[in-house]
């Protein structure tokens, strides 16, 4: 009955009746897509105060707000399904939720804040436009006002890649490094071979997922290539070849022992982030206090 | 904190339109968050924050004895009816 719903494309509402093995993956899915958001900030929170200009800082200021804004817009999604927000945050800072392994990598350089736009916000919305058609209304609402906020931000990594590759041939270099160290893990973005990722087919059935990893995977190398061509970069991979046939790029495979190193924890910068959204949290604990105390105390006096 | 939901008004002489909820300990906090939150990019000429449990929502299962009965009214709908040829400005 229910999946008959689904298939058919009507919306589940949060009121709605629902099996738990609905609820509970799609809990899971949007809270660590909650959580993605909220630690993506500081990848480039790292070169806010060291932006090249003061209308380069201006922009990236205004891409980490958006992150939040889409951190926010997705928990409140999440708690729709009866899990509440502390229960959320609690399970990401005691590190016993995931969230996506691309933002344990480090952005040593100004050209990662590129690579970050073009490639990872490229991937995430090659991932999240299908979202906006999932079954479940809170979350396809959600995804709809991020993917309209996300082209921005692939814009302007974009954007300050061409502006490097036009410049010297130090900036040219560290573009070319920023490619070959983000390639491979945007790529790992859009999760195991299909032969390998179990929930897969269920989550086709019941639409909250349209395509597989790989068809995304295969779209998203279509799209990017010419444009690393456009900027006179070379993509890191040996076996990547048009084909003339099937109109797609060949690709080589990820090294999905490093996903798995990565996605269990034990990536580059994982437990700096950890550690780093922990101190956030703990440092701006008193204003919530104080506006809750604020809060109490306005409430006594208008009740008097 | 309290749950509030967000409502935008796009400019005046529209709707307002749920947009989305956030967190907050007043109205006040509620209307300052949902400005940073929710209208980033024009979106709204007003806001309105309403107390989530100030709502009262019809039950989904009551879907089919609270809507259906207007399904068979369908004299309700202008195009239930034949416009002789010829005949203008109806």
């Amino acid at each position: 009955m229910f999946e008959a719903r689904v298939a058919a494309e009507d919306k589940v509402e949060p009121k709605d009746w629902m099996p738990e093995a609905y609820r509970k993956p799609l809990v899971r899915q949007i809270s660590q897509h909650a959580h993605s958001e909220i630690i993506g900030m500081q990848p480039e929170g790292n070169w806010l105060a060291r932006a090249p200009s003061l209308r380069r800082k201006a922009i990236l200021l205004a891409k980490v707000q958006d992150e939040a804004g889409h951190g926010l817009y997705l928990y409140a999604a999440a708690e729709t399904l009866g899990t509440s927000r502390e229960e959320m945050v609690d399970q990401l800072l005691a590190g016993t939720a995931k969230y996506s392994s691309i933002f344990n990598y480090p952005t040593p350089t100004w050209a990662d804040i590129g690579a970050i736009g073009w490639l990872v916000d490229g991937a995430a919305i090659m991932n999240q436009v299908p979202l906006c058609r999932c079954s479940y209304g809170p979350y396809a609402r959600a995804m709809k006002r991020i993917c309209r906020e996300e082209s921005f931000h692939q814009r302007q990594g974009f954007d300050i890649l061409v502006t490097l590759c036009n410049g010297s041939d130090a900036q040219r270099a560290m573009a070319q490094d920023a490619l070959d160290r983000w390639w491979w893990p945007s790529l790992m973005m859009f999760g195991p071979n299909d032969d390998a990722s179990p929930n897969s087919e269920r989550s086709m059935r019941w639409r909250i997922k349209r395509f597989s990893n790989d068809e995304l995977r295969q779209r998203f190398v279509d799209a990017t290539v010419p444009q690393a061509q456009f900027l006179g970069l070379r993509v890191p991979d040996e076996e990547l070849a048009y084909d003339q046939t099937t109109g797609h790029w060949r690709f080589g495979e990820p090294d999905w022992d490093e996903f798995r190193r990565v996605l269990s924890g034990d990536g580059p910068m994982n437990a700096q982030r950890l550690e780093h959204r922990k101190r956030a949290y703990d440092d701006g604990g008193w204003v919530l206090d104080a506006a809750e105390a604020h809060a109490a105390k306005h409430a006594t006096t208008t009740a008097a | 904190m309290q749950l509030w939901e967000v409502f935008l008004r796009a400019r005046s002489g529209l709707h307002h339109q749920h947009v989305g909820s956030l967190h907050a300990v007043d109205a006040e906090m509620a209307l300052e968050s949902a400005r940073d939150v929710f209208t980033r990019r024009g979106e709204a000429a007003g806001i309105w924050v309403v107390p989530s449990a100030a709502i009262v929502a019809s039950d989904p299962a009551d879907k089919d004895s609270l809507f259906e009965p207007a399904d068979d009214k369908i004299y309700r709908h202008p195009t239930f009816f034949d416009v002789p040829d010829g005949v203008a400005n109806l």
